[in-house]
């Protein structure tokens, strides 16, 4: 036992050297696609528990790009689904209909990219108008957004209608979807720690003061709605590859719901945030399932309690340190810098 | 009107919120280099045409930034075209460090020397923003966070600096120290348009003045004049 707990405390003492490290992140990438393409090759997984992965990679790429426009942006938007929606149609139509049997795998990823480009387009249409106006606008414009794309889904007959669409082969493979998060999560991070994603939390804090710095605000909450929507609709075609069969019904407000849930017990304005809450909520809710219907009071209650420990999230603005730069910015070098030729600054 | 000297040029500025008039038909102007403050009381509508300026809120009548107009320009052009604006309760964002905060008023600029540079300057001239480089915003006290404010507004690179209020809240001794401020900025090349309330202090620093009440320009003359003015003595600097 001690020498576990010594073990423990030197793993602490060099947790920073570790997660510090440059090569941390080319190598896991590597090492996790290798496992992903091995489990897919050689089944060594069961498929249950490959599915399950497979959810936890898509409510992890949902997570992440709702948590740019409600965490780091500050705005309300419960539109995921709908956006979802699009790209899992898009992809689905594609793959069904319009690519040749044999180079559905090869094929597989355009449809996913069609898919979120579709939904970064709508997206766009509808980021025009929600953002012209201030603050609480933007939830009840995707509300709104959210009801119009289920119904019109149910009320086109050539995808399906209410019934939804079949026929999608089981395109959806653990490499892919560990392809797709890790990008989704690359993606995002890189914007939120740059020059834009400055503007995005500048946003958040105080939206005139953020005009007054130069921040061409309404640019950057477009620009920033548009790459969380691309992301939920790549999630949606990858969804819709792994269930095989969509409908309009799966994408309402309650889809949403799901994903505000998990940003919030992840802790908003965190990447590690949002990879815990997708990973832990999905998890549950499959140890769970025994339980049946008791699950849909377990859940709410282990929210309601979170909210009265933890309000902000098991990482509410907080970050792991493998996620923040590895180098400082500039600024800060240079702020580092002065400080060591001006040490009497500071006494 | 085509005086090269003239920074900013406000003519017939009328602003009104639905039915109610903040501004009236106000007009003056600030020359290259100068400090000029806009004093008077509550509601007399400074802080609007401040705001009009920074294109903020719709407005009649016309801004003119060093010969260029400013209508229909937004608000984030304005600054890159060289007016910060230092807003009424600062404007601080709390979340981010003051590294973060400093950063972000260089959001348009690509000259990566220069911003070094001002970088330098900003913390030569508040050394505090360097000791609390990596404190959160919202942590700061009052007068260091009036100093972040103002250091923001100069990272942006801007020629002219709009201060509404700087001395509010702040102790005696800090209004002394931020006033100060004000006037070595001033002496380093920058023009500044001062809103206050704290009519004593604003007069003795500005070259020119200007007295509002309820929308309109009652009085304007030299720093010198107004302080010696009886009007403004009885309602402003307390007989």
């Amino acid at each position: 036992m001690s020498s576990f707990k010594a073990a423990y405390h030197a793993l602490l003492a060099h947790w920073h050297t570790l997660t510090g490290y440059k090569l941390f992140w080319p190598v896991f990438i590597i090492a996790g696609l290798a496992f992903c393409v091995a489990v897919d090759t050689y089944g060594f997984v069961d498929l249950y528990l490959q599915l399950i992965l497979i959810y936890v990679g898509i409510n992890i790429i949902l997570t992440v790009s709702l948590n740019l426009i409600n965490g780091y942006m500050g705005e309300f938007s419960v539109g995921h689904a709908g956006f979802m929606a699009v790209g899992a149609y898009v992809a689905s139509l594609l793959t069904v209909h319009s690519f040749p049997a044999g180079a559905q795998n090869l094929l597989f990823p355009l449809a996913i990219l069609a898919g979120g480009l579709g939904a970064a387009f709508v997206g766009f249409l509808v980021a025009i108008p929600s953002f012209k106006t201030r603050g609480d606008y933007l939830a009840i414009v995707t509300l709104a957004f959210c009801m119009i794309v289920k119904s019109v889904l149910e009320n086109i007959d050539a995808v399906g209608g209410p019934r939804g669409l079949l026929g999608m082969e089981k395109l959806t493979t653990l490499p892919w979807v560990f392809f797709w998060t890790a990008l989704s999560v690359w993606v995002i991070r890189n914007l939120v720690y740059s020059n834009f994603g400055r503007g995005v939390l500048s946003i958040r804090e105080d939206e005139i003061a953020s005009d007054l710095m130069s921040v061409n605000t309404r640019q950057v909450k477009i620009i920033a709605f548009v790459v969380s929507s691309f992301f939920a609709g790549i999630a949606g075609g990858l969804f819709a590859h792994a269930l095989q069969f969509i409908n309009p019904r799966m994408f309402d407000i309650l889809k949403s719901t799901d994903i505000l849930i998990m940003v919030y017990l992840g802790g908003i304005a965190s990447i590690s945030g949002s990879i815990i809450g997708a990973v832990i909520y999905t998890i549950l809710l499959e140890i769970l399932r025994p339980l049946g219907i008791w699950r849909m009071v377990f859940m709410p209650l282990m929210l309601v309690l979170l909210m009265i420990y933890r309000p902000r999230g098991i990482m509410g603005m907080k970050e792991a340190r493998l996620f923040t730069p590895l180098r400082d910015l500039t600024t800060e070098k240079l702020w580092r810098q002065k400080k060591k030729e001006a040490p009497d600054a500071s006494a | 009107m085509t005086n090269p000297d003239l920074l900013l040029t406000v003519t017939n500025l009328s602003v009104s919120y639905d039915s109610i008039h903040a501004v009236n038909d106000i007009s003056f102007d600030v020359a290259r280099g100068e400090i000029v403050t806009l004093i008077g009381a509550n509601g007399a509508g400074k802080s609007s045409i401040l705001r009009a300026i920074s294109g903020l809120i719709p407005y009649q009548g016309g801004i003119a930034y060093a010969g260029k107009d400013l209508k229909n320009i937004a608000a984030d052009q304005i600054v890159a075209l060289g007016i910060a604006h230092v807003p009424e309760g600062r404007g601080i964002f709390g979340n981010l460090t003051v590294l973060e905060n400093l950063k972000i008023a260089t959001w348009q600029r690509k000259d990566r020397e220069k911003i070094a540079k001002d970088f330098e300057n900003v913390f030569s001239l508040f050394p505090r923003l360097r000791e609390r480089g990596k404190q959160l915003g919202g942590m700061l006290s009052g007068g260091e966070q009036q100093m972040l404010a103002v250091g923001r507004a100069l990272m942006s690179d801007a020629q002219m600096l709009l201060l509404d209020e700087p001395s509010m809240g702040l102790s005696p001794v800090l209004v002394r120290e931020i006033f100060k401020i004000i006037q070595d900025i001033n002496h380093a090349g920058k023009t500044i348009l001062l809103v206050e309330q704290n009519a004593n202090m604003s007069l003795h620093i500005a070259s020119r003045g200007y007295v509002l009440e309820t929308g309109r320009i009652v009085l304007s003359g030299t720093g010198k004049e107004l302080t010696g003015n009886p009007r403004v003595k009885e309602a402003y600097l307390g007989g």
